[in-house]
């Protein structure tokens, strides 16, 4: 396997060739937001130089174009994630929404009081929450699954956290403060001999590994798109077909109906019954446009170049003195999260974006996980794959940077 | 250029005051205090008050948070010390229009003037001033209350 023409690549993605407060530009922030190549940019331009109008709407021209480009990135989003089915494609806003949708369309309905929804202590709360909120509604239960201090998951009493009385599982592929790879392959596995369905949520895994559902074998599996090359305010939720038809729609509105009277409404097909109302069609092009450019640079290469990054920065890190990195799993994808001694993560943010370079300070989104380690919160470098071993250097010398500024 | 913007930042009194927080220690004849969140960097700290007829008899803070916030807070507990509330109020608008780039009274900051490094560092403001807000919201009430800056 080849490796990758960074530049090359790296001249596909405008935003980066820039300086920040006087020095190039390093963005080391990707698992917050990842930047957008050209491929991208064009095609959501392309699409409203061109063809802009509503889909599914009309027998015009540029509708029926529009309409062709938005199932068109169905299709590529179902072959990114090997669903079986266009149908098992719905877009979304993004991981938040896909699930607070499962959370009310598929669980809530199954829930009476004392029944349990599983999830782990390494969560984003954007699959913390809509649980709670669930819980709060029905009087069912949120059980934790534990973690260990290397932040990976403790399976020890996971045969013991699943009962008769869990409703479903929705757990992290990958973790975004610790950058863990869950074994979500066996844990969906013991789930389904106890017939409890799984969500996973995807957010952090795609724009690092191939994913396939139908490996997996997960009920259903959210992620954003900004996260992976493409815009804010679209993602995609896969769901396996028998379940979708079951479920009842999420919102109401246009598009998801077959016919609409005072009386009765008949629901339209999947996966329309879920796209209620004028869709992001441009984002979801631009997901589409993603998908393409990462299958053209290779998804398998992509995480090689990032576990290379990774693992360098790792040992680059790990041989200083006075540093820690949170999240020392065995199996890792593009996060490294760590506190400087003395330093609060808030003053490492700061002094790192004086030298151009860009990482994430603060909980990030999983202060479970914060409160476990007991810290307030932490720096973390997230890569890309336009991410290079100069950068990686930049990483170790802003480090040094703070060490020097508050020794 | 940038690290001469990080130096006025990190001035030397700003570092000492994080490493030594002067006044930071609960209260337990406070009576009046309040709870300081900035819940986007997870600073989190408490400010007492202990007034006697107008005048801060006792000031002290505890809590976590970044150096600038830490210091910040320390720097406070001792401008304020032994002041009247009219003349606290005072300097918490100096301190505030300092930092937002706004005019201000440079004889009455004294040696606040250390934290006017942070208007070049807008996502900085807000740790500056969260003990400031902390305190001002303590001074209203003979509760406990909380205040988040975010
Ligand atoms: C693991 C994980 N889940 C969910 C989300 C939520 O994604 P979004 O805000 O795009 O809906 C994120 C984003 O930070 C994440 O990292």
């Amino acid at each position: 396997m080849g490796a990758l023409d960074l530049t090359a690549i790296r001249n596909d993605f405008p935003i980066l060739h820039q300086e920040v407060h006087g020095q190039p530009l390093v963005y080391l922030d990707n698992a917050a937001s990842s930047q957008k190549p050209n491929l991208v940019i064009d095609a959501i331009s392309d699409y409203y130089r061109q063809d802009n109008a509503n889909v599914h709407r009309g027998v015009h021209r540029l509708s029926q174009r529009a309409t062709d480009a938005y199932e068109a990135a169905r299709g590529k989003v179902r072959g990114f994630v090997n669903a079986k089915s266009d149908k098992e494609i719905i877009f979304v806003r993004g991981a938040t929404e896909a699930i607070n949708l499962v959370a009310q369309s598929f669980v809530r309905p199954m829930l009476s009081v004392g029944d349990e929804i599983l999830i782990s202590h390494m969560e984003h709360h954007a699959n913390i929450v809509p649980w709670q909120m669930l819980c709060e509604q029905t009087g069912a239960k949120l059980k934790v699954i534990p973690m260990t201090l290397t932040g990976e998951l403790d399976l020890s009493g996971f045969d013991t956290l699943l009962t008769e009385r869990t409703k479903i599982m929705a757990i992290g592929h990958v973790s975004n403060a610790l950058g863990t790879v869950n074994p979500v392959k066996d844990m969906i596995a013991k789930a389904h001999a106890k017939n409890i369905p799984v969500l996973l949520d995807g957010a952090q895994a795609v724009p690092h590994m191939a994913v396939d559902v139908q490996d997996l074998d997960c009920d259903f599996y959210v992620f954003s798109g900004h996260k992976m090359f493409a815009p804010t305010g679209i993602g995609a939720m896969y769901g396996k077909q028998a379940l979708l038809e079951d479920m009842a729609p999420w919102q109401g509105g246009g598009d998801m109906i077959l016919s609409v009277s005072f009386e009765h409404t008949q629901y339209n097909e999947l996966p329309y019954k879920f796209e209620a109302g004028t869709p992001h069609i441009s984002g979801a092009i631009g997901l589409g446009a993603a998908i393409d450019y990462m299958n053209m640079i290779g998804v398998d290469k992509i995480a090689q170049h990032e576990h290379n990054l990774l693992v360098a920065a790792t040992e680059k890190v790990t041989a200083l003195d006075g540093v820690r990195i949170i999240g020392t799993a065995q199996n890792k994808a593009s996060v490294l999260s760590f506190m400087i001694d003395g330093v609060h993560p808030h003053d490492v943010g700061t002094i790192f974006d004086q030298q151009g370079v860009a990482i994430r300070t603060g909980h990030h989104c999983a202060q479970p996980v914060m409160q476990f380690f007991g810290i307030p919160a932490t720096a973390r470098a997230s890569f890309a794959f336009y991410n290079t071993m100069e950068e990686v250097d930049a990483l170790v010398l802003g480090i040094k940077k703070v060490q020097e500024l508050f020794a | 250029m940038s690290s001469a913007d990080l130096r006025d930042l990190y001035q030397q009194v700003i570092m000492d005051h994080n490493k030594k927080p002067r006044n930071f220690h609960e209260m337990d004849d406070a009576n009046h205090f309040a709870h300081g969140n900035n819940p986007l960097c997870g600073d989190a700290l408490v400010v007492y008050v202990k007034l006697t007829d107008g005048i801060i008899e006792d000031l002290s803070f505890q809590g976590s948070g970044c150096a600038i916030s830490v210091a910040s807070a320390s720097l406070m507990t001792e401008a304020l010390k032994g002041k009247t509330i009219e003349q606290a109020e005072h300097l918490y608008q100096q301190v505030h229009a300092q930092m937002t780039g706004e005019e201000f009274d440079a004889n009455a900051l004294g040696k606040l003037e250390v934290l006017s490094g942070v208007k070049e560092f807008p996502a900085r403001v807000k740790c500056a001033t969260l003990s400031w807000h902390t305190m001002h919201t303590a001074m209203d009430s003979d509760h406990d209350v909380s205040v988040t800056t975010e």
